[in-house]
C-alpha cells in the first residue's frame, strides 16, 4: 500500500490522540459525546472507502479448492484473511489512543472499554457488510446516495441523523453492557458471510469473473487528429474501461474542490499569498497528478505492443502530452467557478493551468520515465500510491513542479505586487511551450535508454 | 532479409542464446525449435529490440534494430499476451493495429474478411474484450493482427499452442499460403516437430542457446528431429 497506508495512519493517530484536545479546545462539549455525534459518518466514509479499494478474499480461492481442504475451512481462510485487513487495523490507530487518553482524563474504565469494544465490532461489522454486499454496484449507490443526501441535510439542519444515532453509540459508554449488541450483529454477519461463500464456491458461481458486455466504440471524431488521434482513442477506452484509471481520473477531478481549503481561509497555515499559487497548480493539475505521473505504466500490460509496433517514440509520447493538456483546459474550465473568491484566486488558478500546460506536463512525462511500476489495470489495490513509483528521481522531479512557482511567484510579489508574481509565473509556464521540440526530443532520448529496462521491469508482474 | 551476427545474451554469468552467425534469406519460412529456455523467444525479442543483446547485433532487412527504428514499419509479430490490449475488443485492436501501419477501416475489414473460417465466429461480434476471451482466441486474434499492413517480416512465437485441432490445421494453410509469397519472410518457433516441419522449409535447432542444427526440411526431418529430441 506503501504511501497512501502511511498516510492514513498519520492521520488516525493525530486524530487519536489529538481529538480529544481538539475538542476541548473547541468547547465543543464533552469530546467522548462529540466523536459519538459523528460516528455515523465516520462509519459511513469506511463503508465507502472500503467498497471503492478493500480487495476481496475470493481472488486467491482457486487453488484450495483442488486440494484436501474441507470448503468450511477454505471460507473460514478466506474471511479470516480479510479481519487482519489494512483497512480493520488501520482503526487501532485512532481508537486505542483515544481510548487511552479517555482513561488518562477519569473516564470510567469499565465504560471506556465498553464502548471501545462495541466500536470495534462496528469497525468488523462493516467488514462482513463490505464482503457480502461486494460487487453489488446499485446498492453502493443507493447507500451513498443516502449518506450524501444525510450530510447535506445536516449541514443545512433540515434534518440531523446524529440527534438520532449518537445516543446510540453514547449508551455503549453509558451501559457497557450493550457492547454485546454489535457483538451479536458481527457474529450474525460473519455467519451469513460464511453461508454466503460456502454456498458460491464454485468455479461458474461466485468465484466466476465477472465479465461486461462490450461494445465496439469507433470514436471516429477524433480521426481528423491522424496518428494523435489513434492514440487518444485508446487512451480515452484506457480510461472507461479500467477500475484502476478510472479511480485515478475520479480522484484528479477531485483535485478542483482542493482550492477550498486554501481560499475560504479553512485552514489557517495556508493564509500566505504564495499558497494560492500552490492551490492554483492543485487545482487545474488533478488529472496531470493522478494520471500524468504513471505514464508509461498504464500501457505496461502491453509494452512489448508498443515498443515493437510501427509506432515512433515522438508519436506515443506527444499523444500522452496532448493528453494532459486537454485534460486540464477541461479541469481549468471546470475550475472557473473559483472567480467567486475575487479575481485573485481566478488569476491563481489561470496561472496555474499555464505552468501546469507549459511545465510540468514535460516534468511528468519525464518523471514517468523512471517509474517502473506495472499496473493491473483491473484493481484498484495500489491506487493509493505505490511506494516504487516514489524514488529518489521522481521525488526530486516535484520539486520544480510545486515549489518553483511559488518561488517565481513570490519574486514578484515581494518585488512589486502580487500582479507581477502571476505574470512572471505565466511567463515561465508560457516559455515551457516555446521550447516543446527540444524538450521533447530530450524526454525521447531518456525514454530510449531507459526502455530496455522499463520493459524488464513491467515482465515482473506486481 | 535477417542476419545475425556475434550474437549473444547473457544474464550474470549465465549466458541464454549465443548465436555466431545466422542468415535468415527474404521469402524464407524459417522454423525455430527447442526445449524450454533453448532461447526461441529470447531469439525472437532480440529481434524486436524489447532485450538489448549483450554482444553482437541483429540486421532486419540493412536495419541494425538495436540502432534505428526503421526495421518496425515492415516487421510484424505476435510473441504473448502482452502484445494484445486487453480493454479492447478484437474489432477495435485490429483497426487500432491497422491505424498503426497505415490501413484504413475498408483494408482491415476486407483482411479479416480473408480469416472468418479460421476465427471460426469466435472473434468478432462476440461483444467481449480481448482480456475476456478464451488463451486460444486470444491467440488467434495476435496471430492475424501480426498479418496486417503487409509485412515482410512475420514473427510468431508457438503460434500453435493453445489452440485447438482444427484451427492448428487452417493455421498451418495460413502460414503456408505467407511464406509462399515470395517476399515475406516467416519465423515460427513451435513445441510440435510435425507442424514446424510441415510448415517451414527450414528448421534450426536451439540448445541451450547454442545453435545445434540446421536443417533444409525434408521427408527424413520430423524422423531426424524425434530422434535428437527423444534420445
Amino acid at each position: 500500500m506503501g504511501l497512501g497506508a502511511l498516510y492514513f495512519i498519520l492521520v488516525f493517530l493525530g486524530l487519536g490522540f489529538g481529538a480529544y484536545f481538539m475538542i476541548e479546545e473547541a468547547e465543543l462539549g464533552d469530546p467522548l459525546r462529540v466523536v459519538n455525534t459523528f460516528m455515523i459518518y465516520y462509519l459511513g466514509f469506511d463503508m465507502v472507502f472500503r467498497y471503492m479499494l478493500q480487495k476481496m478474499p475470493v481472488t486467491n480461492i482457486k487453488p484450495l479448492l483442488y486440494l484436501p481442504f474441507r470448503k468450511s475451512q477454505v471460507v473460514y481462510y478466506s474471511l479470516g484473511k480479510t479481519i487482519v485487513s489494512f483497512f480493520n487495523w488501520t482503526h487501532a490507530f485512532f481508537f486505542i489512543p483515544f481510548s487511552i487518553i479517555l482513561l488518562t482524563k477519569d473516564y470510567a474504565p469499565a465504560s471506556v472499554i465498553g464502548w471501545h469494544l462495541g466500536m470495534m465490532a462496528l469497525i468488523y461489522c462493516n467488514n462482513f457488510i463490505n464482503v457480502l454486499v461486494n460487487n453489488k454496484d446499485t446498492i453502493f449507490y443507493v447507500f451513498a446516495g443516502i449518506f450524501v443526501l444525510l450530510g447535506i441535510s445536516q449541514n443545512y439542519a433540515w434534518f440531523d441523523i446524529t440527534a438520532y444515532t449518537g445516543p446510540l453509540f453514547d449508551l455503549l459508554y453509558d451501559i457497557p453492557a450493550t457492547a454485546i449488541v454489535p457483538w451479536a450483529i458481527l457474529l450474525a454477519l460473519f455467519g451469513a458471510s460464511f453461508n454466503y461463500f460456502k454456498k458460491n464456491m464454485f468455479l461458474d458461481g461466485g468465484l466466476a469473473t465477472k465479465t461486461t458486455e462490450a461494445k465496439t466504440e469507433d470514436l471516429d471524431w477524433l480521426n481528423r487528429f491522424g496518428n494523435l488521434g489513434t492514440f487518444l482513442k485508446n487512451d480515452i477506452k484506457l480510461i472507461k474501461r479500467n477500475k484502476r484509471s478510472r479511480t485515478a481520473v475520479i480522484m484528479g477531478f477531485f483535485f478542483i474542490f482542493y482550492g477550498l481549503l486554501f481560499f475560504t481561509g479553512a485552514i489557517e497555515v495556508y493564509d500566505g499569498p504564495f499558497w494560492r499559487i500552490f492551490a492554483g497548480i492543485f487545482v487545474t493539475g488533478g488529472f496531470l497528478f493522478s494520471f500524468g505521473q504513471y505514464v508509461p505504466s498504464w500501457d505496461s500490460s502491453y509494452y512489448p505492443l508498443m515498443m515493437s509496433q510501427n509506432i515512433q517514440y515522438k508519436e506515443y509520447l506527444s499523444s500522452k502530452y496532448y493528453l494532459i493538456i486537454i485534460a486540464t483546459i477541461i479541469t481549468t474550465i471546470l475550475s472557473s467557478w473559483y472567480i467567486y473568491f475575487g479575481w485573485e484566486v481566478f488569476a491563481a488558478v489561470l496561472v496555474g493551468a499555464i505552468y501546469n500546460i507549459g511545465i510540468n506536463a514535460y516534468l511528468v512525462l519525464w518523471g514517468g520515465a523512471y517509474v517502473k511500476t506495472p499496473i493491473d489495470l483491473t484493481s484498484n489495490k495500489k491506487a493509493f500510491g505505490d511506494k516504487q513509483a516514489f524514488n529518489a528521481k521522481t521525488l526530486l522531479l516535484t520539486l520544480p513542479k510545486l515549489f518553483l512557482p511559488m518561488v517565481i511567484y513570490a519574486i514578484g510579489h515581494f518585488l512589486v505586487s502580487p500582479m507581477l508574481g502571476y505574470i512572471l509565473v505565466a511567463v515561465v509556464g508560457l516559455l515551457g511551450f516555446v521550447f516543446k521540440n527540444k524538450v521533447f526530443a530530450l524526454i525521447e532520448k531518456i525514454y530510449k535508454k531507459e526502455k530496455y529496462k522499463t520493459l524488464a521491469a513491467y515482465k515482473q508482474k506486481s | 532479409m535477417i542476419s545475425v551476427t556475434n550474437l549473444s545474451k547473457t544474464y550474470g554469468s549465465n549466458t541464454v542464446l549465443n548465436i555466431d552467425t545466422l542468415e535468415i534469406p527474404k521469402g524464407q519460412s524459417f522454423g525455430l525449435v527447442g526445449n524450454n529456455g533453448a532461447g526461441k523467444t529470447t531469439l525472437f525479442s532480440l529481434l524486436l529490440d524489447l532485450i538489448q543483446p549483450s554482444t553482437g547485433h541483429i540486421v532486419n532487412n540493412e536495419v541494425q534494430v538495436d540502432q534505428s527504428e526503421a526495421w518496425k514499419p515492415f516487421t510484424s509479430a505476435f510473441i504473448d499476451e502482452t502484445f494484445l490490449i486487453g480493454y479492447l475488443t478484437p474489432e477495435e485492436y485490429f483497426y487500432f493495429i491497422g491505424e498503426l501501419r497505415g490501413r484504413n477501416k475498408a483494408d482491415v475489414t476486407a483482411l479479416l474478411a480473408e480469416f472468418q473460417d479460421f476465427f471460426h465466429g469466435e472473434i468478432l461480434g462476440q461483444k467481449k474484450y480481448l482480456r475476456d476471451l478464451s488463451k486460444g482466441n486470444q491467440k488467434k486474434a495476435g496471430i492475424v493482427a501480426s498479418f496486417i499492413g503487409n509485412p515482410e517480416v512475420v514473427i510468431l512465437d508457438e503460434p500453435f499452442a493453445n489452440l485447438d485441432p482444427t484451427t492448428q490445421i487452417r493455421l498451418k494453410g495460413i502460414i503456408k499460403e505467407l511464406a509462399a509469397k515470395e517476399n515475406v519472410t516467416v519465423l515460427v518457433s513451435s513445441h510440435d516437430l510435425q507442424h514446424v516441419t510441415e510448415v517451414c522449409e527450414r528448421i534450426v535447432v536451439l540448445n541451450k542457446g547454442e545453435l545445434i542444427k540446421d536443417i533444409k526440411t525434408s521427408k527424413e526431418t520430423l524422423k531426424e528431429l524425434e530422434a535428437f529430441f527423444g534420445g
